[in-house]
């Protein structure tokens, strides 16, 4: 091989691996990426059972209720449009708690319940899920807004 | 005083290393290399004023001044020494401290003992280090000051966030800043080679032990990272990709791929124009990860409290530094001549796959981290986790794996592709055994991923050893048998990955105290629930009983509470045996007295990061290995002068 056919080679198997790089990515993220979900997207875009997603929103007050076996918890997620229930079997963080957010990673059961495998809830009062930041929850009214809307 | 002291010895820095730039672009422009004698004292001397003022920062935490603003809202009185002392960087300015000092301690390591460069490309090198290291030293100074005072000062501080109140903050951040960091030499070294037009295999044995060097510490920064989130957070998970976990993983990739071509460099003269992109690329990764890190921008498990109006600075230097060395390469690549040829069946082609693959795994990593970024942007908030990395990575970090067996095996430049072949037939009878006699033993147990990546680690981990093979192992050299330690290491960590994903067992419980849990072949007796108290913390712990076979062990999981910041932590007892750990978690009381606890018995857990340790050795066995055939030439040669 001739040095200068070499360099060609290397430079276009450089250039392969970038763009099929990019491509693997892309085709991945169309799959995985639309991975988070508010109640809203579930009920207008639908997700289909087994599909592991996040869901984030606010814990409905009066809806958490904790199951015989004293580790399975169920309550309602909302984001003042739609509600969602789901569950989770786990210790839950500290800071979970009814009215304050929440980001559950798990995926729906063929019920239409949400079967949450982790809880991420606020670490501290310093940080909020950042899918999560600039929502309030309404305590009277049970909704939730962006407070920039 | 002390604050003030520190702050100027950093101004001093600064401007000693505004003085090194502008002697250094004097020498190159009026071609006097003899002015690397006047460079090197400046070098050193800027090193040592960065590490004072880290050791004076460091003092303040000890001393609880409370008079420095830093201190006041990171720390506490009460604190064991040990956190007030790791406190110092377990905040935002202290840590950007620690990464200046770091860079100027590494400069003055380049002055001081790099003998093997040229003289004009040594002084590029240092005029490039101090380059980089004025734009970090005006972050610090005018953004991110940490010895400003606070008047009044308040009665006492703030508090560390308990989560970091472990031994493994003494640990882990300052190991992977030296690796990180570190690599910002063979950023240097590369701008260096370009700007004097040396890019060459002697270039590249000078460079090789920085890089090495760097990334034996990356590798133990990002192994004990693992553990600690492994056993801090209770989750049991050992890597989350998290975008923070990923930003010290994409300087490891770069720099991994960046060893290799060195190597290739330094042995064979080839892959030169890739040598030099790569320490660009590596060291860029480290400022990516340090703006992902440290601007905020992205939701991060491990939870920095963070200022996003500092995003824009570091986001300015990212693109002078990364956009500057991209142009320089793109100007005088041109001058950059071929390298050495070599045949398809050849170690170097290998190698070109190592990188290759190493490669496209960072870019997929790198589109997955920065994806929610850009989405954002058009308005639309999107995650992307485990199952995106798991799918692509994983399969690519596989082949990557088949590549390590395969490539030590042939020999430089040009091979015989059946006699390596027949050297693969030991390994892959390995891999049917292995893969035959799982599907036997635990057909439908474990998903294809552990499975494949179980047999491949086996069959890797026997291939890895196959260098040494037929060889006097005394008469080895020592890098040898650091590429064999380091290439079995990954084999080892790759067979930890798959046994904790595949076998975990997993036991979630109310337990009442008096109750006796069984599982995976451990018998638990919950006796009882006591509380505690620590320096600044009270704690709820369960006295248990393990035992397996006829042995007993006691165990205190822990749900400790820290009043400043108010904070609970949940603390896992952990039980190491030679296959697995038991892993126990102590939640919350539910109803009438019953206990909440999470069990996991997880076989070979801790091989992963024997793994990443093995990798670590490997990577020193193969540092002291070269340097001392260097010593050893150099000292022969001047016996042989004086007879």
């Amino acid at each position: 091989m001739k040095a200068k056919h070499q360099r060609l080679i290397l430079a276009l198997a450089a250039l392969v691996a970038i763009v099929g790089a990019g491509l693997l990515a892309v085709s991945a993220l169309k799959d995985e990426a639309a991975y988070f979900y508010a109640p809203n997207d579930v009920k207008t875009k639908g997700v289909e059972p087994g599909k592991a997603i996040r869901l984030g929103g606010m814990v409905v007050k009066g809806s958490l209720h904790r199951a015989a076996d004293g580790v399975t918890i169920g309550f309602d997620v909302t984001d003042g449009k739609a509600t969602v229930p789901a569950t989770f079997s786990g210790i839950a963080p500290d800071l979970f708690k009814e009215g304050s957010g929440v980001v559950a990673e798990g995926a729906f059961d063929t019920k239409g319940t949400f079967v949450a495998t982790n809880l991420l809830a606020k670490h501290d009062e310093r940080y909020m899920p950042r899918e999560l930041e600039g929502m309030t929850y309404n305590e009277t009214t049970h909704e939730m807004k962006k407070a920039d809307q | 005083m002390i604050a003030e002291t520190g702050l100027a010895a950093l101004w001093l820095a600064a401007a000693l290393a505004l003085l090194q730039l502008i002697l250094s672009f004097a020498g190159l422009r009026g071609g006097k290399p003899e002015l690397l004698a006047a460079i090197r004292p400046v070098a050193i001397m800027q090193g040592l004023l960065t590490a004072l003022a880290f050791g004076l920062l460091i003092t303040l935490f000890l001393r609880s001044d409370m008079s420095v603003l830093l201190v006041a809202t990171n720390s506490h009185s009460m604190k064991p020494w040990l956190y007030k002392f790791a406190g110092t960087w377990g905040n935002h300015e202290g840590s950007m401290l620690l990464w200046v000092t770091v860079m100027g301690v590494a400069g003055s390591a380049v002055a001081l003992f790099e003998r093997a460069l040229r003289r004009d490309t040594h002084m590029a090198t240092l005029g490039a280090q101090a380059a980089i290291s004025l734009g970090f030293y005006a972050f610090l100074l005018f953004s991110s000051n940490p010895f400003a005072r606070i008047a009044p000062p308040p009665e006492d501080g703030q508090g560390l966030n308990p989560l970091l109140q472990d031994p493994g903050l003494a640990f882990h951040p300052p190991t992977l800043y030296l690796g990180y960091v570190g690599l910002s030499v063979a950023f240097s070294f590369a701008v260096g080679a370009l700007l004097t037009r040396r890019v060459d295999a002697a270039f590249a044995r000078a460079m090789r032990p920085w890089v090495l060097g760097a990334w034996i510490l990356l590798t133990l920064g990002i192994t004990a990272g693992s553990y600690w989130a492994y056993y801090e957070l209770g989750w049991g998970g050992w890597w989350f990709w998290d975008p923070v976990e990923n930003a010290s993983l994409m300087p490891w990739l770069a720099a991994t791929a960046l060893l290799h071509s060195v190597t290739v460099l330094a042995t064979r003269d080839s892959l030169r124009a890739w040598t030099v992109m790569l320490a660009v690329v590596a060291f860029s990764m480290s400022m990516v990860g340090t703006f992902l890190v440290r601007s905020g921008i992205l939701t991060s498990v491990h939870a920095f409290a963070v200022d996003p109006s500092r995003g824009s600075f570091i986001l300015a230097l990212l693109a002078i530094y990364i956009g500057g060395a991209l142009a320089l390469f793109g100007w005088r690549i041109g001058t950059v001549r071929e390298g050495a040829p070599f045949e398809l069946v050849s170690r170097e082609t290998l190698l070109v796959v190592n990188n290759l693959l190493l490669s496209v795994i960072l870019g997929i990593v790198l589109i997955g981290t920065l994806y929610p970024l850009m989405t954002e942007a058009f308005g639309h908030k999107v995650s992307v986790g485990a199952p995106y990395f798991d799918r692509i990575a994983g399969p690519l970090a596989l082949s990557l794996m088949v590549a390590l067996a395969v490539g030590p095996l042939l020999r430089w430049r040009r091979d015989d592709g059946r006699a390596a072949a027949r050297k693969l037939l030991i390994p892959l009878g390995v891999a049917i055994a292995v893969a035959a006699s799982i599907a036997i033993l635990a057909w439908g147990r474990m998903g294809l991923l552990p499975f494949l990546g179980l047999v491949i680690a086996i069959a890797v981990g026997v291939a890895s050893v196959l260098p040494l093979w037929g060889r006097n192992l005394l008469r080895t050299p020592l890098f040898t048998w650091g590429m064999v330690v380091a290439h079995l290491g990954c084999a080892v960590s790759m067979a930890g990955m798959a046994c904790d994903s595949a076998f975990t067992v997993e036991k979630l419980v109310a337990a009442r105290p008096g109750d006796t849990i069984s599982t995976a072949g451990w018998t638990l007796r919950f006796v009882q629930i006591m509380p505690i108290a620590g320096d600044n913390w009270t704690a709820l712990q369960a006295d248990m009983q393990a035992t397996r076979g006829s042995s007993t062990v006691a165990i205190h999981p822990q749900s400790r509470f820290f009043s400043s910041p108010p904070t609970s932590t949940t603390e896992a007892a952990l039980l190491t045996r030679w296959n697995g750990q038991l892993y126990v978690v102590l939640g919350e009381e539910v109803d009438n007295g019953r206990w909440q606890m999470r069990i996991w018995w997880k076989p070979f857990v801790t091989f992963i990061w024997l793994g990443g340790v093995m990798i670590a050795l490997g990577g020193a066995m193969a540092l002291v290995g070269r340097e001392r055939r260097g010593w050893m030439l150099k000292w022969k040669a001047r016996r042989r002068a004086r007879a």
